[in-house]
């Protein structure tokens, strides 16, 4: 095959499926990959399947996939997605039942597995969290999930035995595209500049819109078309790595030098060297040429040996987050809230409630970046006429977070004058820290469903 | 002039760390950009948010450089009180940091309207 054409079809767990079908239907793709699992997602799902051990996938799965067989089956688009989260094989299930239901035939539905190493855990008490250098076992609270970042091996497994759809827990987000090009032009797994390449495609794939004009809009500054109809973007890969990207025409948003640009960088700390489980992928000499509309072509981009190491996220509780907010209006908002915060303040010494941490904004104000910069933005007004306050607290008692919210509902009797709004809401925090763990003591499985 | 006249940016979230990336429109104007916005500005800029260090990369293809910030999101995206708990707003602030630029250039891509619009009153 001389080129292979990959869209994405999801940037995020929740996104919308319009723009991954009409790439299906009409942008002569090979292959679709749907990126659905943020840092901590995996935890929640693993919750889930704790509950009930049919669970722990993504939930828009069997939505995403009534809409995505009959199109993948009519016009011979493969599928690969993280969507199976904590549980691909449960995925396959699903997938397996609903192509039945739907009168679908000949499709080989693939999970992989061996992310999870939850149970081996034990064994890595000693290692050093990359966030804090402290070690792992000086996490306290309840380990909820731990996946390491698997690489192409599974994917290129599954495309080897002929799967359609492969469904994957916790993989490299890169990895969904570079297993089907390793797969597609048999690179050699020592070949490091192609490597390199094909991860850089996937990293600009992954996110979907945000290459196509999503993450971008700035009016009068940077403006995009239809943004409300933005088109997620499709890569065609060369032999050589090598890509141009483009997004279907009658779409919305906007491909061009600048977008993607901003999403090579996105998320990239040293650009010479990102580390994934299959390669350290260099983007320092990416050359971006804008070859037509919404086209653009993407060259240069090289790669070096990885490091065996992978990357493996922790999942923990970390106690409750409580956040309480009340609006403040008109001439002397600003103050009215300030009082409104030592009010809180005050209460919350009087009472005792056990606090980690706390915090006050005013939204409208300081909310996003505190006082130095937002004095420099407003030069140092007082003056606003519509101000939030905005408490935040983390306790390790989910009472101990009720009774602070309490405090900010008591706001509208007790409280300085019209205050309106009031909104609490307390969370559970699930937290995430990383390990390293050497490549070899990961065992990547592939298990296959047939209808 | 503000940051934002020459370069635009994105912002992305890891674990405690923010990198914000700063992308000039025009080539020409690389210079100016890398020798005002430096990693000694950028800490001060931050001071109430970022705790760690900042790091900056530069990519001469892209006309490009990058801040690495660590210790910058309140402990981590999934446990920090924040309101904006990935700091995807944190390179909107950058962009209002000031400049001194005598002449600013720019050069017409046929498909941004705004930076043509803006090349044409430049």
């Amino acid at each position: 095959m001389s080129t292979i054409r990959i869209g994405s079809g999801a940037g995020f767990g929740g996104d919308r499926i319009e723009p991954a079908i009409d790439i299906m239907e009409q942008g002569e793709v090979d292959y679709i990959i749907f990126e659905c699992l943020a840092e901590r997602t995996i935890a929640l799902a693993q919750k889930q399947k704790l509950k009930n051990p049919n669970l722990g996938f993504n939930e828009l799965l069997e939505y995403r996939m009534k809409k995505i067989l009959p199109v993948c089956k009519e016009n011979n688009v493969k599928v690969i997605t993280n969507m199976g989260a904590s549980n691909p094989i449960a995925a396959t299930k699903v997938i397996k039942n609903l192509a039945n239901s739907l009168g679908i035939k000949g499709l080989k539905i693939a999970a992989v597995v061996g992310d999870d190493v939850f149970c081996s855990i034990p064994q890595y008490s000693d290692s050093k969290l990359i966030e804090t250098g402290e070690k792992l076992k000086s996490l306290h609270s309840e380990i909820i999930s731990a996946n390491a970042y698997i690489g192409i091996e599974g994917i290129v497994q599954a495309l080897e035995n002929g799967a359609d759809i492969v469904i994957t827990g916790r993989v490299s987000d890169p990895s969904l595209v570079l297993g089907p090009l390793v797969y597609e032009f048999g690179w050699d797994k020592e070949d490091f500049e192609r490597l390199g390449k094909g991860t850089l495609a996937g990293h600009l794939l992954e996110c979907g819109s945000q290459v196509t004009g999503g993450y971008f809009a700035d009016p009068g500054y940077k403006d995009v078309p239809e943004l409300w109809n933005v088109g997620f973007p499709i890569a065609e890969i060369e032999d050589t790595g090598d890509f141009t990207l483009s997004k279907l025409h009658d779409t919305g948003g906007l491909l061009n030098e600048a977008t993607v640009k901003e999403q090579v960088l996105y998320e990239v700390h040293d650009p010479s060297n990102y580390l994934t489980p299959d390669v350290i992928a260099d983007f320092s000499k990416v050359q971006i040429e804008q070859i037509g509309i919404n086209e653009v072509k993407v060259t240069g981009a090289t790669g070096k040996k990885k490091t065996g190491q992978l990357k493996t996220s922790i999942a923990y509780t970390d106690g409750y987050i409580v956040e309480g907010e009340i609006s403040y209006g008109a001439s002397g908002s600003y103050p009215r809230a300030k009082l409104a915060a030592e009010i809180v303040n005050k209460r919350l010494d009087y009472i005792g409630v056990p606090i980690l941490e706390k915090r006050f904004d005013f939204i409208g104000v300081n909310s996003l970046y505190q006082d130095f910069i937002s004095d420099q933005l407003t030069k140092a007004c007082t003056d606003f006429k519509d101000v939030r306050l905005r408490v935040a607290a983390k306790t390790l008692q989910k009472e101990d977070a009720e009774w602070i919210g309490y405090e900010v509902e008591a706001l509208m009797t007790n409280g300085p004058a019209g205050g309106g709004g009031v909104r609490v809401h307390v969370k559970e925090v699930v937290a995430v820290a990383s390990i390293l763990i050497p490549e070899e003591e990961i065992q990547v499985q592939v298990i296959y469903e047939e209808v | 002039m503000k940051l934002k006249e020459l370069a635009h940016s994105r912002t992305g979230d890891k674990g405690n760390i923010v990198n914000i990336s700063v992308i000039v429109y025009d080539i020409q104007n690389y210079e100016t950009v890398k020798e005002q916005v430096t990693v000694e500005r950028v800490k001060e800029w931050f001071k109430d948010i970022v705790k760690g260090d900042v790091t900056r990369y530069e990519i001469e293809c892209m006309g490009a450089l990058n801040f690495v910030m660590t210790d910058a999101l309140g402990g981590g995206v999934t446990r920090s009180l924040a309101l904006d708990m990935h700091g995807k707003s944190l390179g909107a602030a950058l962009l209002d940091l000031d400049l001194e630029v005598k002449e600013l250039k720019f050069y017409q891509n046929f498909d941004n309207r705004s930076i043509r619009d803006r090349a044409v009153i430049y």
